[in-house]
């Protein structure tokens, strides 16, 4: 077994420990934590795969930023979790009926044809020095522009609706105006004059 | 014989897997060793400095002229009791002070020392570096989150937002400075940096506004004055890190200095040249990066003695309403300096 | 107008760099430390330190329980206990002073009208158990024995201003 087979299977065991952990644990943050470790040996594997490109930005965003706000989340919540235990076994013939169809679409599509191996080409080896940020970059303006600035603009949209929908502006604001604030000066707060000694 | 080959020979009795693995191994201590003393005296400057601009002397009683001040703090922090607060998660309680010194460390693995010293030369080192700089907060989150603090929250909170925002306007500056010199390698960074213009053909010159936020945000990044809020002393004792004691604040100590060695570090690479001289008369080399490195350090440190503490929601709009529009509109301009290859910086750039 | 000037110049972080050049003159200044074991600030002779019980020259201890010091006192940290002598006179059978209860505002010295507790100049003193900062009248009169002639000359020093 040579040392990348190793390192391959440690990821691999890492990422799929951690996935389970994930829905078994009973503390939130301590699920959201292992969704982190989860992120982080699956940006292992790609490393191993050549793609660190995809790897690092994999950690950037998924760890760096979206888990951050989940953890902020998770943190705020003040989870009573005896109260959601209670009713288990009530609800789980109703989650069995929900989950069961889940389980077959995604059965069927993993096991179509669609999927499977011989489809792809086995990812070749490239020598040192390849630059695959270049490759990606290369693909995703030139093959795939379009669908990317879809993308983009999707995502701007639901920027836009969040915030069209949280925002109350009949709402009486306290908040200070802090332009208004910042733009005091000195002279104009503070006259000084010259008074002559009595 | 270069050390390196003196190595393999020692090890050669070894699988060349494991002795590649040792090699490395030495290699990063060659790094963290010398960065983990840089860090204790930057504590020692630090009180010096500080103590300097308030008219005072700083520490000068532990060895000559205080010079074994940092020595003595270690020990003492060593020798001190860790102290578990009942409620605390004491896993996550444990882990937190590792979590936040550890990116701190790693980041290191991809900053070049010279034209050929650097541990790892990967093509994505800027996005490393950038993605590793945002895993610091987990740190300082997770240690508020298992403190079972009031203050401690409020402080991992504040400073989580706080990361979370400067990142924007520094990757956004990153960005910029990948546009300026069309690659994501810090080595290649520095050599698109070098160019008959001497120091100003560096960064910081083309990417001026976009060179002072960044090492704004890098401030605002590392928790540091002005933007401490997550410590706070004054409003909320000490933040993140209240409940902690001895070698576990240690740790966290050793973060914040090791980022903020980090963010000179990278602040030099990306905007004034690294390891390139400034003169024609003394040579590149390690020395004027860490000349450079020593430069922003004292800013820092100017920083903390000079300005009071931001007020939080200042510190948003700074970061949102000023740091991201520039930055944006810079990108543009930066951009299209670079496709119409405009004089005297990229007049001969690859696009 | 006035406004995006004022606007450019916030650009510029003018005041930022106003503020910075202030420090940076001052980490050249004169430093102002005392190297305290070896340097000292100049004392008041109305100095507030250590306490003292004061005796007439004859050797005789001038307290005479009156417990004016013992009422005034803001801290409730003297506590007096008296009876009489065999030659009539009244004195302290104990004279008490909890130094980690004295807030050293120095009304005791005000009170008394024999000029018997003081406040001396000696402040660099410890104790290495908490009993230890409780100073019985024999501590208290051990203090004022060592220290009388200092104690004599600050008091005729203020003498004009009693």
């Amino acid at each position: 077994m040579s040392f990348e087979v190793i390192v391959f299977y440690l990821f691999a065991g890492l990422t799929l420990t951690s996935a389970f952990l994930v829905i078994v644990v009973r503390n939130p943050v301590h699920a959201a934590l292992s969704l982190i470790l989860c992120f982080f040996s699956s940006a292992g594997l790609w490393l191993l795969l050549e793609a660190e490109f995809l790897a690092i930005v994999l950690v950037l965003v998924y760890v760096g930023a979206v888990m951050v706000l989940f953890m902020f989340v998770v943190m705020m919540l003040d989870i009573n979790l005896a109260e959601i235990r209670k009713g288990f076994l009530k609800y789980l013939a109703l989650a069995l009926v929900v989950v069961a169809p889940m389980i077959l679409i995604i059965g069927t599509v993993a096991s179509s044809s669609y999927f499977d191996m011989p489809r792809y080409s086995a990812a070749v080896k490239q020598v040192a020095g390849h630059n695959n940020t270049y490759e990606i970059g290369k693909e995703l303006f030139t093959k795939y522009v379009w669908p990317f600035e879809i993308a983009a603009v999707i995502l701007l949209v639901a920027i836009v609706a969040a915030i069209a929908l949280t925002l109350r502006t009949t709402r009486q604001l306290k908040n200070p105006n802090v332009e208004q604030q910042l733009s005091v000066e000195r002279d104009k707060r503070i006259r000084l004059v010259d008074m002559g000694a009595e | 014989m270069t050390i390196k080959d003196y190595f393999f020979e020692l090890t050669s009795w070894l699988p060349l897997e494991l002795s590649l693995t040792l090699w490395t191994t030495v290699k990063i201590m060659a790094i963290c060793v010398p960065l983990m003393l840089s860090v204790a005296y930057l504590t020692f400057a630090e009180r010096k400095i500080i103590g300097y601009i308030q008219a005072r002397v700083g520490p000068n009683r532990v060895g000559p002229r205080g010079w074994l001040q940092p020595i003595a703090d270690a020990l003492k922090l060593l020798c001190k009791e860790i102290v578990i607060p009942t409620g605390a998660n004491k896993l996550l309680f444990l882990t937190a002070p590792i979590l936040a010194l550890a990116p701190s460390l790693a980041a290191w693995a991809v900053i070049p020392f010279d034209s050929t010293l650097v541990l790892s030369d990967i093509n994505a080192g800027l996005l490393y570096v950038l993605a590793l700089t945002s895993l610091g907060v987990y740190g300082i989150i997770v240690a508020g989150w298992a403190s079972n603090s009031k203050y401690a929250f409020l402080g991992s909170m504040r400073s989580a937002a706080q990361i979370v925002s400067y990142e924007i306007a520094m990757g956004f500056a990153l960005v910029g400075v990948l546009i300026a010199a069309g690659s994501l390698n810090l080595g290649a960074i520095i050599r698109a940096q070098d160019s008959e213009l001497g120091m100003f053909g560096w960064f910081w010159a083309p990417l001026f506004p976009v060179f002072i936020i960044y090492f704004i945000s890098g401030v605002a990044e590392t928790n540091r004055a002005p933007f401490d809020v997550s410590e706070g002393e004054s409003e909320i004792v000490a933040g993140f890190h209240v409940e902690y004691a001895g070698m576990a604040f240690a740790l966290f100590f050793l973060a914040e200095y090791a980022n903020m060695i980090l963010v000179s570090a990278l602040t030099a690479v990306l905007f004034l040249g690294g390891w390139l001289s400034p003169v024609e008369w003394i040579p590149d080399g390690i020395h004027w990066l860490l000349i450079k490195i020593s430069f922003f350090l004292f800013l820092f440190l100017w920083f903390r003695a000079t300005f009071p503490r931001y007020r939080y929601d200042q510190i948003m709009r700074l970061g949102w309403k000023i740091f991201l529009p520039i930055t944006i509109v810079w990108i543009v301009v930066i951009s299209a300096m670079v496709v119409w290859k405009v004089p005297p910086w990229f007049a001969n750039s690859a696009i | 107008m006035s406004k995006i000037f004022e606007y450019l110049k916030g650009l510029t972080l003018w005041e930022l760099l106003k503020g910075l050049r202030l420090t940076s003159s001052y980490l050249f200044s004169r430093k102002v430390t005392v190297q305290y074991p070896e340097e000292k600030t100049p004392q008041s002779s109305r100095f507030r330190g250590l306490h003292a019980l004061r005796r007439y020259p004859n050797g005789e201890e001038r307290c005479i329980a009156c417990k004016l010091c013992e009422a005034v006192c803001p801290a409730l940290a003297i506590s007096i206990e008296s009876e009489q002598r065999e030659d009539g006179t009244r004195r302290t059978t104990k004279y008490e002073i909890d130094l980690t209860k004295c807030i050293f505002c120095g009304f005791c010295e005000e009170s008394c009208p024999v000029d018997s507790i003081v406040e001396t100049r000696h402040f660099e003193y410890h104790g290495e158990k908490r009993g230890d900062l409780l100073m019985t009248k024999d501590d208290l009169l051990a203090v004022g024995d060592r220290m009388e002639a200092q104690i004599a000359r600050d008091r005729q020093q203020e003498s004009d201003y009693r």
